[in-house]
C-alpha cells in the first residue's frame, strides 16, 4: 500500500511544488542575470536582493483582475493556458533527478516514473503545448496575437522535427527509450553521449531555444514587433500560466539535455576511477548544477543576442537545422553498424 | 509579389495599427500597416500626436525665449538645436560671435552628437532584440548627461546657448572630465561593436533591409546619417561650415549599400569623428570671451534668413523671417530633420516583413518631438 501508492503521490506533490518554486525563481534568476550583464542590479526591494520578489509577483498576479476580452471565443480563452502550462509539468514525471537510493530504509526512485518509452511521452506531451499558443492566440480576438500566435505554430512545428531528429539519434546510442535507460548507458558506455554526439546537442539546443521561444527565437512575444505576443490580452493568472509554462519548459529542455547528452545523475568522467572522491556528491545535486549550468546559457543568449526574423528562423529550422540533423542520424546509423 | 500566384480563396490584407502607442515606435508615431501575412503591402504614416504649434508659438515670445522653445524640438539633442536657432539669430543680424563660444558650441554640439546617436543605437538595438546594447548605451550617454548638467544645470533641455554666446563659461575641471570620457567612450564603441557588428543575427537583420539608392535618397530629400549611407556626400558641417568646424579635422563617414547595416556604420564611425573634433576642441580652445556685443533687447533688422546646421538626425534648417519693428520673429520655421527623414518610411517599408518595420522606424532615427513640433 504505502510503496504502491503513498510514496508516488509524495513524489509527485514534492516535485509538482519543487518545480513550480523552481519556476518562480528562475525568473528572478533571469532578471538577476540579465540585470549582471547589464550592469545593473535588477529587483532589490522585495527582501534582501530581491530574494522574495517571486512570491510577491505571485501575489499581485493572483489578485490582479482576470479579464476576459469582449467577443473572444470564452471557452478557448479559458482553455488555452492550462493546455500550455499542464504539458509542461507533467513531463517532469519521466526526468529521473537520480538512481535509485534508499531514504530511512526503504528504497526510493528518484523519478516519478520509468516508462520504457520516456523519451516518446516527452515528445509527444511536449508538442501538445504549441495547441495552447494557437488557441490562445486565436481566442483573443485580437490582431497582434493572432499574428504572434501563427508565428509561434510555424515556429514550434517546424523546430520539432529537427529536435526529434537529434534524440533519435541518441535512441540509437543508448538503445533504449527509457529515460533511466539512456542514462544506464552512458554510464555502460563509460562516456556521456555528448561527447559523441555533439552536433546533436548543438541542434538540440537551438531548437530548444526556439521550442521554448526564447531569444533571440522569441518571435510570437516579441514585445517590439508584436506589443506582448500571443498573451496580450491574458491577464492575471491565466497570463501567469502561459509565464510559467515558458519557464518550465525551459528547465524541460534544459532537463532532457542533461539526461541525453550530459549523463543525467552521473558524475563527470563515470568511468575514470581517480576521481572516486565525486562519487560522495549525491546523483541528483549534479542533475541539479548540469541543469542549471545549461539554464544560465539560455539566460546568458538571451542578453547578448538579437532577434531573428521570421523568414530567417524558418530557413534556419528547415535548410540548416533539419538536414543537418538528418545527417547526423544517418552518420550515427551508420556507425552504429559498421562499427 | 506581383507575380504570385492567385489564392484559391478569399482573402484580405490585415490592416494594424501600429503605435500611437506601440513600444518600439519611439514616442507616438502611428504606422497604420496593411499585411499580407507577414510582409507588407503599404503603410500610411500619421503624424501629429505631440505637436505644441512651437512654429506658431514662436511668433508670440522674444528671440532670447525662443531658444528655449527650441530645446523641445528634438529633445534627445537640445543642444543642437539651441546652435541652429541661435546661428541663424545671429546671421539675420550679423552678429560677431567669439573664437571661444564657437569652439565651445562645437564642442557642446558635438558631445550632443554622441548622446543622440547613443539614444538611437540603443532604441534601434533593442527593437531588434538586443536589448543588452541598449544599457550599454544608456550608460555612456549618462555621462554626456553629467557633463551636460555641469555645464548648464540641465540634462535634457539644456538652453545652453544664447544670441551673440554662451550664457556661462565651462567650469573649472570639465575639461579633463570631458576628456576622461573621450577615451573610455572608445573603448566602449568597441563593446559595442563586438556586440553587434559581427554578429550573425544582427547582419541578417540589417543587411539588405530598406535599402536606398543615394538618387532616391536625395528626391525623397534625406538628410543625415541616412543619407550619407547611400553614399551621398553631404555634410553641412563640411559644406557650408559654422560655429567652428572650418578649424577641425575630421571624417565624414560615408556608406555604400545604402542598407540598414550601412546606416548603421555610418553612425558608429560618426561618434568616432565626433569624439576627434572634441578632443581638438578641448586642445586648441581659445580664451577670450563667451558672448559677443550684443543689444539688450534682440530686433534683428526686417529681413529673412536660412541657416541650416548638421544636427544628429540630419540637416537641421531654420527659416527666420522678421518685420524690423517687433522683437519676436514675424515668421519662424523649422526644416527638421526627423519630419524630413521620415517620409522615407513608406517606400522603405513596402515588401519587408512585420518585424523590419521596427528596425526601419529605428534606423531613420527619428525624434517625434521634432517631426511634430
Amino acid at each position: 500500500m504505502t510503496d504502491a501508492v503513498v510514496i508516488p503521490l509524495l513524489k509527485i506533490v514534492i516535485l509538482l511544488v519543487g518545480v513550480l518554486c523552481a519556476v518562480a525563481y528562475l525568473v528572478l534568476v533571469e532578471r538577476k542575470v540579465v540585470a549582471w550583464v547589464q550592469v545593473r542590479l535588477g529587483p532589490m526591494r522585495v527582501g534582501p536582493h530581491g530574494i522574495l520578489q517571486p512570491v510577491a509577483d505571485g501575489i499581485k498576479l493572483f489578485l490582479k483582475e482576470d479579464i476576459t476580452p469582449s467577443r473572444s471565443d470564452r471557452w478557448i480563452f479559458m482553455i488555452a493556458p492550462i493546455l500550455t502550462l499542464v504539458p509542461a509539468l507533467i513531463v517532469f514525471a519521466v526526468i529521473p533527478f537520480g538512481p535509485q537510493t534508499t531514504i530511512f530504509g526503504t528504497p526510493v526512485s528518484l523519478y516519478v516514473a520509468d516508462v520504457n518509452v520516456g523519451l516518446l511521452y516527452i515528445v509527444s506531451v511536449a508538442s501538445i503545448g504549441v495547441y495552447g499558443l494557437i488557441l490562445g492566440g486565436y481566442a483573443s480576438n485580437s490582431k497582434y496575437p493572432l499574428l504572434a500566435s501563427l508565428r509561434a505554430s510555424a515556429q514550434l512545428i517546424s523546430y520539432e522535427v529537427a529536435v526529434t531528429m537529434t534524440l533519435v539519434s541518441v535512441i540509437l546510442m543508448a538503445g533504449s527509450l527509457s529515460m533511466v535507460g539512456i542514462v544506464e548507458a552512458q554510464k555502460a558506455d563509460g562516456v556521456w553521449f555528448f561527447f559523441v554526439q555533439p552536433v546533436a546537442l548543438l541542434i538540440y539546443f537551438i531548437g530548444g531555444l526556439a521550442e521554448t521561444n526564447r531569444a533571440p527565437f522569441d518571435l510570437p512575444e516579441a514585445e517590439q514587433e508584436l506589443v506582448g505576443g500571443f498573451h496580450t490580452e491574458y491577464s492575471g493568472m491565466r497570463f501567469a500560466f502561459f509565464f510559467l509554462a515558458e519557464y518550465a519548459n525551459m528547465i524541460v529542455i534544459s532537463a532532457v539535455a542533461t539526461t541525453l547528452f550530459f549523463g543525467g545523475w552521473l558524475r563527470p568522467f563515470p568511468s575514470v576511477e581517480a576521481l572516486w572522491l565525486l562519487d560522495y556528491v549525491p546523483g541528483w545535486v549534479w542533475f541539479l548544477l548540469k541543469t542549471f549550468v545549461l539554464l544560465y546559457l539560455f539566460l546568458w543568449i538571451r542578453a547578448t543576442f538579437p532577434r531573428y526574423r521570421y523568414d530567417q528562423l524558418m530557413r534556419l529550422g528547415w535548410k540548416v537545422l533539419l538536414p543537418l540533423a538528418i545527417a547526423n542520424l544517418i552518420v550515427t546509423a551508420a556507425a552504429k553498424v559498421f562499427l | 509579389m506581383a507575380d504570385r500566384p492567385q489564392p484559391m480563396f478569399d482573402t484580405n490584407e490585415l490592416v494594424i495599427n501600429m503605435g500611437p502607442q506601440h513600444p518600439s515606435t519611439h514616442g507616438v508615431l502611428r504606422v497604420i500597416l496593411r499585411l499580407d501575412g507577414e510582409r507588407v503591402v503599404g503603410c500610411d504614416i500619421v503624424i501629429g500626436y505631440l505637436h505644441r504649434g512651437i512654429e506658431k508659438l514662436s511668433e508670440h515670445r522674444d528671440y532670447a525665449q525662443l531658444v528655449l522653445l527650441t530645446d523641445r524640438m528634438d529633445y534627445v539633442a537640445a543642444a543642437t538645436n539651441n546652435l541652429g536657432y541661435v546661428e541663424t539669430v545671429e546671421k539675420l543680424m550679423q552678429l560677431e560671435v567669439p573664437r571661444r563660444a564657437r569652439y565651445i558650441r562645437t564642442l557642446l554640439s558635438e558631445l550632443q552628437r554622441i548622446a543622440s546617436h547613443l539614444i538611437w543605437l540603443g532604441t534601434h538595438a533593442m527593437d531588434l532584440g538586443a536589448m543588452t546594447v541598449f544599457l550599454y548605451a544608456m550608460r555612456e550617454r549618462e555621462l554626456i548627461l553629467d557633463l551636460f548638467e555641469e555645464y548648464c544645470g540641465a540634462r535634457l533641455t539644456y538652453n545652453a546657448m544664447r544670441v551673440g554666446g554662451l550664457p556661462q563659461d565651462l567650469p573649472p575641471g570639465w575639461d579633463r572630465k570631458v576628456r576622461e570620457f573621450c577615451a573610455q567612450l572608445e573603448s566602449k564603441i568597441v563593446e559595442y561593436e563586438q556586440l553587434l557588428t559581427h554578429n550573425r543575427i544582427w547582419l541578417e537583420r540589417t543587411r539588405q533591409v530598406g535599402v536606398i539608392s543615394g538618387p532616391d535618397a536625395i528626391a525623397i530629400g534625406l538628410s543625415g546619417p541616412p543619407l550619407r549611407a547611400s553614399g551621398v556626400m553631404r555634410d553641412v558641417r563640411k559644406d557650408e561650415p559654422y560655429a567652428a568646424y572650418d578649424e577641425f579635422e575630421f571624417d565624414i563617414p560615408l556608406g555604400a549599400a545604402g542598407d540598414t547595416y550601412d546606416r548603421y556604420l555610418t553612425r558608429l564611425e560618426e561618434m568616432r569623428q565626433s569624439v576627434r573634433i572634441v578632443r581638438q576642441a578641448l586642445d586648441g580652445l581659445p580664451d577670450g570671451p563667451i558672448i559677443g556685443k550684443v543689444p539688450r533687447v534682440i530686433k534683428p533688422p526686417a529681413g529673412e534668413t536660412y541657416h541650416a546646421i548638421e544636427a544628429p538626425k540630419g540637416e537641421l534648417g531654420f527659416f527666420i523671417a522678421s518685420d524690423g519693428k517687433s522683437s519676436s520673429p514675424y515668421r519662424f520655421r523649422v526644416r527638421p530633420p526627423s519630419f524630413c527623414n521620415l517620409q522615407a518610411l513608406p517606400q522603405l517599408i513596402r515588401g519587408h516583413l512585420v518585424a523590419d518595420v521596427v528596425a526601419l522606424i529605428g534606423t531613420i532615427d527619428i525624434v517625434l518631438g521634432e517631426v511634430d513640433r
